[in-house]
């Protein structure tokens, strides 16, 4: 019992948690004038948290990892690149908001808070080691996300959405809990490592029910086929910023989460689990490609290019190894940024009365009235469909050749073949914009920020993110190894 | 002696009150009912020793969920005349539902007593045998689980933020009482004193 080590080593969530309570406050004395303070502040405290989590990532006195508060939590590399990546996506997510919500005059100081406590929710999630706080972060972060979901709640559409997904989640965590309950009853532990220890001479048949139970709850929050149903009607329904949000944070954290049950707690029972992630990749892949030709919105196109792209993560999951890990933390990290900048692009596509503009029609011509903006979705697109030059080949890269390392070449071929079936609604998009009529419904930008965002991302998927590699490949691989510690 | 009598006594009433839950012809009556099963069952529960999960029923069935089932019951105008009328309609597939409850009853109390299901070992090892079960779960609750119990009132907190953000809203038109106002005010500026002439009437 060390609790001032535990302190330290929660202290991104602490940090946030009590930033949380004091903005709550701010914002209840304050009122919707004190939207822009919260939002400042809320930042303010993701950097803070996101400094933190640097320390544990690059700091060598953290290079092995430590558990707190009784074996329920772990902070390690793994964990703390993947907090890196949700801090920044929400981040990302609070400075783009109150444009968007500025017409209409919906911005409220709640925005910002609840993506603060969907962050931290997201942070127990990553440093879960134990049945308990997987399920109480995972809670914490659905809760508030599907209060943002219908966060406009006097549009319909936003109402939808979030009673869509609350019906759906709350069904997801049904199923999870189940899981949860059949795998404590079987093995008579709630930690990871339990789990692992009590696997060692086989699975027995409720416990595999368990397994598939936790895994099938899971593949609902990472919108994985057969569990994707809910992913393109909430994210046209939600709010931009808040689909922004959604595609990226909630993603990553439920990613890693799902890495960190299959390789820690059913470590050493791949056998069980690789066919269903190697059939829930595959399906991810080929229906995200198929599903997503003949949406018009684009914040629909974008949904289903999420459940694409998680198929391809998956396919690293599938190999069980130390290099297919690592390969998905690349994959995720390209992933954030591809998925942030894209929908920033979405957020800036406004009419001249500055309505949102969705459909993929509107957008033709756009590379003659809004060059450096079709140029950006241009490169998100060619990346999000990993066309080589571009640093989404990349991602997509590792995960095949870690693939065809452990020996799943037939999955890496039919991967790169349905690869191609995405590729082609992508194109179709990048066609709209610049060889069709200009059809001169794009607004100029008026926000500095969205376009410095779309910038930065954009520069970071370009041929210019290979110089990124040589910082990047050391510490996927730490985060990798991390994963692997108990093995 | 006074266990067993006590044992047939609550188990009756549950029973009992089980059954006049679903035959009460007003619904209140059947909320009614339906708490004091709720009161014999945790009686069941204290025998077996479980106090802990008797105060649960007592404190969260009977006290919330009941209370807000009365809620639901008198506020929501349900034809339960209409709704009844089904029920002869529908007892052929509700017997059947039944049987197939029971039958995985059976069959998984019998399985679990041929000893087919081998359930997991406590690797937490009740350490304090001796102790009650309110202080076990206190103790566990407060130390070894504290992370876990602050975390879940967080997730209680985000429940309360969520409704407020959702349904909270400045109405207009609405006059509500202001109090200050009202103790405020004094005498002199509601009424006043005049001596009108006779035969001239009064001037408001």
């Amino acid at each position: 019992m060390n609790y001032a080590l535990w302190f330290q080593l929660a202290s991104p969530e602490i940090v946030l948690s009590i930033s949380s309570l004091v903005l709550l406050l701010i914002a209840a004395w304050g009122g919707v004038q004190s939207s822009r303070l919260v939002s400042i502040l809320t930042v303010t405290a993701l950097f803070g948290a996101l400094a933190l989590s640097f320390n544990f990532l690059l700091n060598p006195s953290f290079a092995e990892g430590a558990d707190a508060f009784y074996g329920q939590y772990r902070m390690d590399r793994f964990a703390s690149l993947s907090k890196i990546l949700v801090f920044l996506s929400a981040i990302g997510c609070i400075i783009v908001a109150p444009k968007f919500f500025a017409r209409g005059n919906l911005m409220r100081p709640e925005y910002p808070i609840l993506v603060l406590f969907a962050t931290i929710g997201m942070g127990l999630m990553v440093s879960a080691v134990d049945l308990l706080t997987l399920y109480v972060g995972l809670e914490m972060q659905s809760l508030a996300a599907y209060v943002l979901a219908s966060f406009l709640r006097s549009d319909d559409r936003s109402a939808e959405a979030g009673l869509k997904y609350f019906v759906l989640g709350a069904l997801a965590s049904g199923i999870l809990l189940f899981g949860l309950s059949l795998l404590y009853g079987f093995t008579g532990t709630t930690s990871f490592i339990g789990i692992q220890t009590a696997f060692g001479d086989g699975v027995s048949t409720g416990a595999l029910f368990g397994i598939v139970f936790v895994l099938s709850g899971l593949a609902f929050k990472i919108s994985a086929v057969p569990f994707h149903m809910w992913t393109p009607d909430v994210y046209e329904g939600a709010p931009t910023p808040v689909t922004t949000f959604f595609a990226t944070a909630p993603k990553v954290a439920a990613m890693a989460l799902t890495m960190r049950v299959a390789i820690e707690a059913f470590g050493g029972q791949q056998a069980v689990w690789q066919q269903i992630v190697i059939f829930v990749a595959l399906a991810s892949i080929i229906l995200g490609g198929v599903a997503a030709i003949g949406q018009q919105n684009i914040k629909r196109l974008l949904a289903y290019s999420s459940i694409n792209n998680i198929g391809f993560i998956l396919i690293g999951l599938a190999t069980g190894t130390e290099a297919g890990a690592s390969a998905m933390m690349t994959y995720l990290i390209i992933y954030v940024a591809m998925t942030l900048g894209s929908f920033i692009c979405v957020l800036d596509l406004n009419d001249r009365e500055g309505r949102p503009v969705e459909e993929i029609s509107k957008l033709a011509g756009l590379s003659k009235t809004r060059p450096g903006l079709a140029a950006a979705l241009a490169v998100f697109m060619f990346s999000l469909a990993g066309i080589p030059p571009l640093f989404g080949f990349w991602g997509k890269f590792v995960v095949f050749d870690a693939a065809v390392a452990a020996g799943l070449i037939p999955l890496a071929a039919i991967g790169i073949a349905a690869s191609v079936i995405g590729a082609f609604y992508y194109l179709k998009v990048v066609k709209v914009m610049y060889f069709d009529e200009p059809a001169d419904v794009i607004a100029p930008s008026d926000s500095a920020a969205r376009m410095a965002l779309v910038t930065l991302t954009a520069l970071f998927v370009s041929p210019l993110g290979y110089f990124a590699t040589l910082a990047l490949s050391p510490v996927t691989a730490g985060a990798a190894k991390a994963l692997f510690w108990a093995a | 002696m006074i266990q067993i009598f006590a044992f047939y006594l609550f188990a009756s009433v549950v029973i009992a009150s089980g059954a006049f839950t679903i035959l009460a012809r007003n619904p209140v009556h059947s909320v009614l009912w339906l708490i004091l099963a709720f009161f014999n069952a945790a009686g069941l529960m204290v025998l077996i020793g479980a106090e802990f999960i008797a105060m649960l029923l007592v404190i969260v069935y009977v006290g919330a969920v009941a209370v807000l089932f009365l809620f639901v019951v008198m506020m929501l105008d349900i034809d339960f005349a209409e709704l009844r009328g089904g029920f002869m309609k529908n007892l052929p597939l509700g017997l059947a539902l039944a049987a197939v409850f029971l039958a995985e009853l059976i069959f998984g109390i019998g399985a679990y007593q041929a000893g087919n299901i081998a359930l997991g070992e406590n690797a937490l090892n009740p350490a304090r045998m001796g102790a009650s079960n309110i202080q076990a779960v206190g103790e566990l609750l407060y130390t070894r689980y504290i992370f876990l119990f602050e975390s879940a009132g967080v997730v209680l907190l985000v429940a309360m933020v969520g409704a407020i953000v959702l349904t909270h809203r400045k109405r207009a038109g609405v006059r509500p009482q202001n109090i200050g106002s009202q103790v405020r005010r004094r005498p002199e500026e509601a009424t006043r004193n005049t001596q009108p002439a006779v035969g001239q009437g009064v001037q408001l």
